[in-house]
């Protein structure tokens, strides 16, 4: 049988600073977004020195 | 064309629509330009990956949800191979939200449609704008407490500007058939012009790549095959 | 900020400059394997929420005061679902901004009329006990406005905050009719599970409309409570919650924002406050209509554009192209 009392023992844990308030899962997943975009950004990425010096040459 | 003519191949000129469809395709999306072995230089940065990574997240979703409408959607309330299904489908729907939002901020500081690529962020945003529609039909397609709340509460936003009339998140049959079959193929549709957008343009050059190249040099004959401006 | 012919030739044209060779078919494939995993190895650790659906037979048993009470509401016309207005009914003209008033111009395109479709047809379609039955055969047989005259007093009396606040013990005489006895045929029938089985469709095989269980569902506290017990509440960033310890919609923040402000919730009765928040749902669609518009038409507006370009991110992304050059 449903019952809200177990809604209310499953919620999870709300970060709340006046009206904004967060759910910690939600937090991590936006705080991770931030991170995997400026660790996107800023991790070199690696040539493979394969460069030509126009289109179409290594073909 | 044979391999030992000395000539050029004489020019197609089309008579047909087939013909003229046929024409418009070699001359803007040749077959290297579409399946291309190399890419510019400057692509090269992680960033890049994150285009590649939402269109899969796409694939897995529409794999799991395939299986997922094969059992109907009260399945998984009563099965633990159900659930299982259900947890890969609501995973990869929060996979592909991620690695889309990270693609979206990545074009914008890249001001990715420069360059007549203002159909490509069009094409970008509407693929977003409808998958938020899929999700919400498919919130409230799950006949469990969650899908009730969502649907009684989104009935209001919907009702507000009349489109509830005609879409009811209240309605299973209704929102299984859109979430299913309808939203999901004009996603493909949507997502299909916005990757082919992307191979007809070319991935979009650095903001002020001209000070890094060479200036042109002049050409004696005019290109074979030109970039097309957008059609 | 004026953009060179040059730069405009690099951008359009097909790039003639320095390229790597890249395999794409095989970055497909490594992309998907990598998701797959992903997937794969979340749905092994945390599964994925699924909370079971509330019934009337579980209103009934956990909350059959607040059933009790929403019926007679029903009865009386007073619910949120008989004020609704469309696509349910003319219970009011719904929201508007100014003249634009977008709910009622499309009508009532999915009738629901909560007196018969609540209670009335659902007790009509099975057998009840006496009392409920003499009850029924009482209310079909009088006007429409003695039916109202009966089921506004008892609401009137019934929610009375000062005389018998919900308490049905606590009512003080009057002319209810089969008010009463209505109600609680209704909360009997939700007891032993038939109104969840007629409710839908009464006389009918199947269904796949649930639009009337949830208005009804809505109209009480119980729904409420269970939303306010799992987080989900508009003004609480519900939109954007997901349920039990699972992340939820994040990506719907930006429109979950607007619900928290305080001139969206405002317990006035009169001003602008006030008319905002009864309309809230038109006014933050049509705020969130106009971000989206901007976003999706962002290439061709000044000044949004060029933030790229003054805030200069794009730097890092393409440090080492500008390096070699």
């Amino acid at each position: 049988m449903p019952s809200i009392l177990h809604m209310i023992a499953d919620a999870s844990t709300y970060l709340t600073w006046g009206w904004l308030s967060v759910s910690v899962p939600n937090l991590i997943v936006i705080l991770l977004m931030i991170l995997v975009f400026i660790l996107a950004i800023v991790i070199p990425f690696p040539h493979d020195g394969n460069d030509t010096d126009d289109q179409g040459s290594t073909k | 064309m044979t391999a030992d003519t000395q000539q050029p191949p004489a020019e197609f000129v089309p008579t047909t629509w087939t013909g003229k469809l046929r024409g418009v395709a070699e001359r803007k999306l040749p077959y290297d330009k579409a399946l291309p072995e190399t890419q510019p230089a400057y692509v090269a940065s992680w960033i890049y990956v994150f285009g590649v990574l939402t269109l899969v997240s796409l694939v897995v979703i529409v794999i799991t949800g395939a299986v997922l409408a094969f059992e109907g959607p009260m399945w998984y309330n009563s099965s633990s191979v159900g659930l299982f299904f259900n947890s890969l489908h609501f995973w990869s729907v929060q996979l592909f939200m991620f690695f889309m939002v990270i693609h979206l901020w990545g074009k914008f500081w890249m001001a990715a449609w420069r360059g007549k690529r203002a159909k490509t962020w069009i094409t970008g945003c509407l693929a977003f704008l409808v998958s938020i529609g899929a999700g919400l039909s498919g919130y409230a397609l799950q006949t469990n407490f969650e899908s009730q709340w969502i649907s009684f509460q989104s009935k209001d936003g919907l009702n507000a500007t009349g489109v509830g009339a005609w879409f009811s998140v209240t309605d299973i049959g209704q929102m299984l058939l859109v979430h299913a079959f309808l939203l999901p193929a004009v996603i493909a549709i949507i997502v299909i012009g916005h990757v082919v957008l992307v191979r007809l343009h070319g991935v979009v050059p650095p903001i002020d790549a001209a000070k890094v190249e060479p200036d042109p040099q002049v050409s004696p004959a005019p290109q074979e095959s030109t970039v097309g401006e957008a059609s | 900020m004026a953009v060179s012919e040059k730069q405009k030739t690099i951008e359009r044209e097909q790039w003639k400059g320095r390229t790597r060779r890249y395999d794409i078919l095989q970055e497909g494939v490594i992309a998907g394997i990598v998701v797959a995993i992903l997937t794969v190895g979340l749905a092994v650790v945390f599964s994925s929420p699924d909370e079971p659906a509330l019934t009337f037979k579980s209103w009934a048993a956990d909350a059959p005061d607040d059933l009790y009470a929403t019926t007679v509401k029903e009865l009386a016309g007073t619910s949120d679902s008989a004020e609704y207005g469309p696509p349910y009914n003319n219970g009011s003209e719904g929201v508007s901004i100014g003249p634009i008033a977008p709910q009622k111009w499309m009508g009532v395109q999915q009738p629901v009329d909560p007196v018969n479709d609540f209670v009335i047809i659902p007790l009509s379609n099975q057998e009840q006990p006496a009392k409920v039955a003499a009850a029924l055969a009482i209310w079909k047989a009088a006007t429409p406005d003695q039916q109202a005259a009966w089921a506004e007093a008892y609401d009137t009396a019934l929610n009375d905050p000062e005389g018998a606040d919900g308490d049905v013990t606590a009512v003080p005489e009057g002319d209810y009719g089969p008010v009463p006895d209505l109600a609680t045929g209704l909360v009997g029938m939700a007891a032993s599970g038939a109104l969840d089985g007629i409710l839908p469709n009464p006389g009918q095989f199947y269904n796949e409309n649930n639009t009337k269980q949830i208005l009804f569902m809505g109209d009480g506290g119980y729904l409420d409570d269970a939303g306010t017990a799992a987080h989900l509440q508009g003004n609480e960033w519900g939109m954007m919650n997901g349920i039990g310890k699972y992340p939820g919609q994040q990506w719907l923040a930006p429109f979950s924002f607007w619900y928290q402000l305080p001139i969206f919730n405002s317990e006035d009765e009169t001003g602008l406050a006030a008319t905002l928040t009864a309309n809230a749902d038109l006014y933050i669609m049509a705020i969130i209509g106009l971000l989206t518009l901007i976003a999706v038409f962002l290439p061709f507006i000044p000044g949004l554009r060029a933030i790229p370009r003054v805030i200069p991110l794009h730097k890092l992304i393409w440090r080492s192209y500008y390096r070699r050059g």
